[in-house]
């Protein structure tokens, strides 16, 4: 679609249409209908409207819909790992791997290797106390069209403005809508498929394409990756599939829309994506989560595979229930996320990341084929308790590889923000190249904003350049702005966003607005 | 957690331990009871050779040092031509002398300079000098660190600096630990306490040179109080031989508009760490950590390098440069800290490598840790061989390709050499570098034409 953002040096932004269009149908680009994004847009003004009244805007995500729910009994054993697996009807071998997967956990649990390196800090996770499996009900047999899908969980994803139907078309977004653990519907399923890309849920790439699950599940990220990376394998219950064939460009962008709503559920979505070569794709997915006052678990993996001269863009845009103000609550999102690229083959993750009472998450590329790409764009916010410790791993192995690393972190409130990343260049990898930059701004005098980056280099001809700062919201420009009538807190966010801008820019233009509107909301009540 | 089995390498130590505890029974109570919390820190620390989880010897691996097997309390003798010889040397500084861990009174050449007290540190413990008694091992020993827990249990002997408030003793003191080329592999324990006093001007140059054939063991701890208005400049140049262990632990307390300036210079041993931290511990301190490493062969020279800003308005900037060639293996890990109330903090920190050869490996760490919100925070770490461009520039000028390379590489590390203020160290420490050139470039490999 032809829509562009282009946001100059004041923050101001423009929407240009390369046709005639009604305000009103671009609101299902947003993700809540009365979102500020609207406003400004039914304003129908070139920039940014200038009302901003944002008092007691508080999480608008947190509605809980009530849907019946098909709960396995909490706690997790092996007969949990074979009940979600009967359930999902899985074949004999993918069972296997996961009880291989839960016996390598129940390993790890014991040695206590849950890991502890990072900088956050929570209360011990009582894996027993958490339901594994949580689908709505009558969603054992797959809906075969919209028209089967519960209308109560439609009004749901109305909600949350997914672009589902005929929007989908419109908004050139073909999504998959994960529910809990259970892939709603997927949308423009037959038009991808004259292409021959398969975009389906986990679920129904395991059944109808077992052959190439089997042949990339768990090639990147095994299940013996990490603590995380090891329960989802063994509970995974369902996720995304992509198949884009060689040499095929997706024209439209896939999006995944991930909910967590039961109570003291957890979920553990897998997605695999694989750009066979030549291919490409850009894929973007989003999350929430209601409003509960205890902690949910999210344990995802996502791993990417890019063939040879194929490229993957994944965006993510991250909005789990951050917890109260007063920290209560809140999901803990613990996510294995890596991809592999092959000769020529290009990954570029891009993140915003403003939810979560806790994010742990490392987007990481590793770069095995020669000239083969990796880039990582991040933005990370914590207000309130937060904490997020994120950041990548560029793994160089490849010649000619080169990565690319742009990591904003914003912290406000008691929240704590830590960029942690590595790029290891290993001997092979001649004349590699990594630019890393990774900028923090701190908001009030109770937040945190950490750096620890790791830098391991063993060939010579490699070239790194890594250059940090933080800082705070510059008085200077803060003066300046609010002298020309901008309140502090709209002088803040524009700053803020200006700030964030190579990152944004990166992302769809859907995205985009809504990341910048995201960033507002959650910095509500840390300025002034 | 439970472990049945006793950390690692403590079982060797404690018989040492055992005889110089008995040795040392007429030791003031203080000392005693500094040396067995020591011991007893140490006992449960043992030499961190777990390669998970271990943060701070995540790259450098100790399992190699931890075999070893090291004898204690045996020294060998030293004459002064050996080392004036192996490091470097000015009649006119102020020279105190430290053997195999013992201070050496007629190896020392002292000028009784006015408000300088320097000389042995067992003579300052026995007669109790200045705060020695709540200074020593305030900063190094207390914490959960085994080498300075190892270093403080053996605490005996070293040099002790003292300058007395307002004094401006204009020339270099220069403390000079020697490893004698007794038989054998020893352990050493150089200490020493620099007291500055309010208002001072304190330049100070710390020497370690190694006359022995065989792997030694040197755990120096230096620990420096600067008080309010002090200025010290510190100086560090390691020279070990290349089969020794030398892990060297630096502690510095500054107080309200003091200034630390250090500067390392290191080249030798085999394992090497070089493990600084200052306090900035009152409004308006500031430090300065520079330093130069070069590695060759199957050296390993880690830099620890951190910073707390505890009070507002302080400034500590980081800058360290490493050249590194053969199979050898540098590590820079650089820490900030800026605490709650720190505003108004300043800190930088960059570390620079050229990476000569492909066996060489370089891990750069630089981190900042940032709780407060008003203050500026930036570092940068680079890593690459020397730049082709310049070199056919320099190579399209008639000069040969060694010739080049060998231009570049002393123009990388002119920066830091200029560092070194005293005029006869510079020279020392320059000689150095160009004899240890060619020594790199041997090591080196052709840059690829890929």
């Amino acid at each position: 679609m032809g829509f562009k953002l282009i946001p100059d040096r004041m923050g101001q932004v423009y929407v240009f249409a390369p046709f005639e269009f009604n305000i009103s149908d671009l609101a299902p680009y947003f993700f809540t209908t009365d979102h500020p994004s609207r406003s400004y847009l039914l304003t129908n003004q070139n920039t940014i409207s200038r009302e901003s009244d944002l008092s007691g805007r508080e999480y608008k995500w947190g509605f809980v819909t009530d849907v019946e729910t098909d709960l396995a009994p909490k706690g997790l054993s092996e007969d949990i790992v074979r009940l979600i697996s009967s359930k999902k009807g899985e074949p004999e071998w993918l069972l296997e791997w996961r009880l291989k997967a839960y016996r390598h956990w129940v390993k790890l649990a014991e040695a206590e290797a849950e890991p502890t390196w990072s900088m956050i800090d929570y209360p011990g996770i009582d894996y027993q106390d958490i339901y594994y499996y949580a689908a709505p009900k009558g969603m054992n047999e797959a809906p075969k069209s919209l028209d089967d899908v519960d209308p109560e969980m439609l009004e749901t994803f109305e909600k949350l403005g997914i672009p589902l139907q005929e929007r989908a078309a419109l908004a050139g977004v073909a999504v998959d809508a994960v529910f809990d653990s259970v892939s709603v519907a997927t949308t423009m399923e037959k038009q991808l498929g004259e292409l021959g890309i398969i975009f389906c849920s986990f679920g129904n790439a395991v059944k109808n394409h077992p052959d190439l699950v089997k042949k990339y599940l768990g090639t990147v990220v095994p299940y013996t990756d990490n603590f995380f990376a090891s329960l989802n394998a063994a509970v995974f219950t369902d996720g995304s599939f992509v198949y884009i064939p060689p040499g095929v460009r997706c024209p439209i962008e896939l999006m995944t829309y991930f909910r967590i709503n039961t109570e003291g559920s957890g979920q553990f979505e897998r997605t695999l994506i694989i750009a066979d070569e030549g291919a490409y794709v850009s894929y973007l997915e989003g999350c929430t989560a209601p409003f509960r006052k205890s902690s949910q678990l999210h344990a995802a993996t996502v791993e990417l595979i890019a063939l040879d001269d194929s490229e993957i863009k994944y965006s993510t845009i991250q909005n789990w229930f951050p917890g109260t103000k007063d920290g209560e609550g809140g999901v803990y999102n613990f996510v294995t996320k890596r991809g592999r690229a092959d000769k020529n083959a290009k990954i570029s993750w891009t993140q915003v990341e403003t939810g979560s009472a806790i994010t742990w998450k490392y987007p990481s590329v590793i770069l095995k084929g020669d000239n083969s790409v990796g880039e990582f764009f991040s933005v990370a916010l914590t207000n309130n308790h937060q904490q997020a410790d994120t950041g990548t791993k560029m793994i160089h192995i490849g010649k000619n590889t080169k990565s690319t690393i742009v990591s904003k972190g914003i912290s406000a409130g008691k929240g704590n923000n830590t960029y942690r990343g590595q790029v290891l260049i290993m001997p092979g990898a001649e004349n590699a190249v990594n630019h890393t930059q990774c900028d923090s701004l701190l908001i009030g005098d109770q937040c945190g904003a950490h750096t620890v980056p790791y830098i391991e280099v063993r060939n010579p001809t490699a070239r790194l350049e890594h250059e940090a700062s933080t800082s705070k919201v510059s008085d200077e420009q803060l003066f300046y702005l609010m002298a020309r009538g901008l309140s502090e807190e709209e002088a803040h966010h524009m700053i803020i966003t200006g700030w964030s801008r190579e990152v944004f820019k990166e992302l769809p233009f859907e995205f985009a607005l809504e990341a910048a509107q995201l960033l507002k909301v959650s910095l509500e009540g840390a300025v002034g | 957690m439970t472990t049945a089995t006793l950390p690692a390498a403590v079982g060797k130590y404690s018989e040492a331990f055992a005889s110089f505890a008995e040795a040392n029974s007429d030791a003031p109570e203080w000392l005693k009871a500094v040396r067995s919390q020591a011991w007893a820190t140490f006992s449960e620390l043992g030499i961190p050779v777990k390669r998970r989880g271990n943060e701070l010897w995540k790259y450098t691996d100790l399992r190699p040092l931890a075999a070893l097997d090291f004898e204690h309390g045996i020294g060998g003798s030293v004459s002064l031509d050996e080392i004036k010889a192996a490091g470097p040397w000015d009649d006119a500084w102020d020279t105190v002398v430290v053997v195999d861990g013992v201070f050496s009174a007629e190896l020392s050449n002292l000028q009784g300079t006015a408000g300088l007290t320097a000389g042995s540190l067992a003579e300052a413990i026995s007669s109790g000098t200045g705060d020695i008694e709540t200074q020593l091992a305030s900063l190094a020993g207390r914490e959960e660190y085994a080498f300075t827990a190892l270093s403080t249990a053996f605490v005996d002997d070293g040099a002790y600096v003292a300058i007395a408030d307002d004094a401006d003793p204009a020339t270099p003191i220069h403390v000079v630990f020697v490893t004698s080329n007794a038989s054998g592999s020893r352990a050493s324990y150089p200490r020493l306490l620099v007291d500055a006093g309010a208002n001072t001007l304190a330049v100070i140059i710390e020497t370690h040179i190694n006359l022995a054939e065989s792997a030694q063991l040197s755990l120096p701890v230096v620990e420096v109080f600067a008080k309010p208005g002090a200025t010290v400049r510190h100086y560090r140049v390691q020279m070990e031989n290349e089969l020794s262990y030398h892990l060297g632990t630096i502690r510095v307390h500054q107080l309200d508009d003091s200034s630390f300036n250090s500067t390392t210079f290191a080249v030798g041993a085999v394992i090497a760490r070089n493990d600084i931290h200052t306090q900035l511990d009152a409004p308006g301190a500031s430090c300065t950590l520079h330093g130069l490493y070069m590695t060759s062969g199957t050296q390993q020279q880690d830099q620890e390098i951190s910073t707390t800003h505890a009070k507002p308005h302080c400034t500590s900037k980081q800058f360290y440069k490493g050249i590194l060639s053969g199979k050898s293996h540098a590590v820079f890990s650089g820490k900030v800290v800026v605490e709650r109330d720190a505003q108004k903090s300043d800190a930088t920190q960059k570390d620079l490598n050229l990476l000569l050869s492909r066996g060489a490996e370089i891990d750069a760490k630089p981190s900042l840790e940032i709780y407060a919100d008003d203050v500026t925070a930036a570092h940068g770490a680079t890593a690459g061989h020397v730049d082709r461009d310049t070199l056919f520039y320099l190579q399209s000028r008639g000069v040969d390709e060694e010739a080049a390379k060998a231009i570049l590489i002393r123009g990388f590390a002119a920066e830091m050499l200029d560092e070194f203020k005293p005029k006869a160290l510079y020279e020392f420490v320059e000689r150095v570098t160009d004899e240890r050139i060619p020594v790199l470039l041997a090591e080196s490999d052709a840059l690829g034409t890929a």
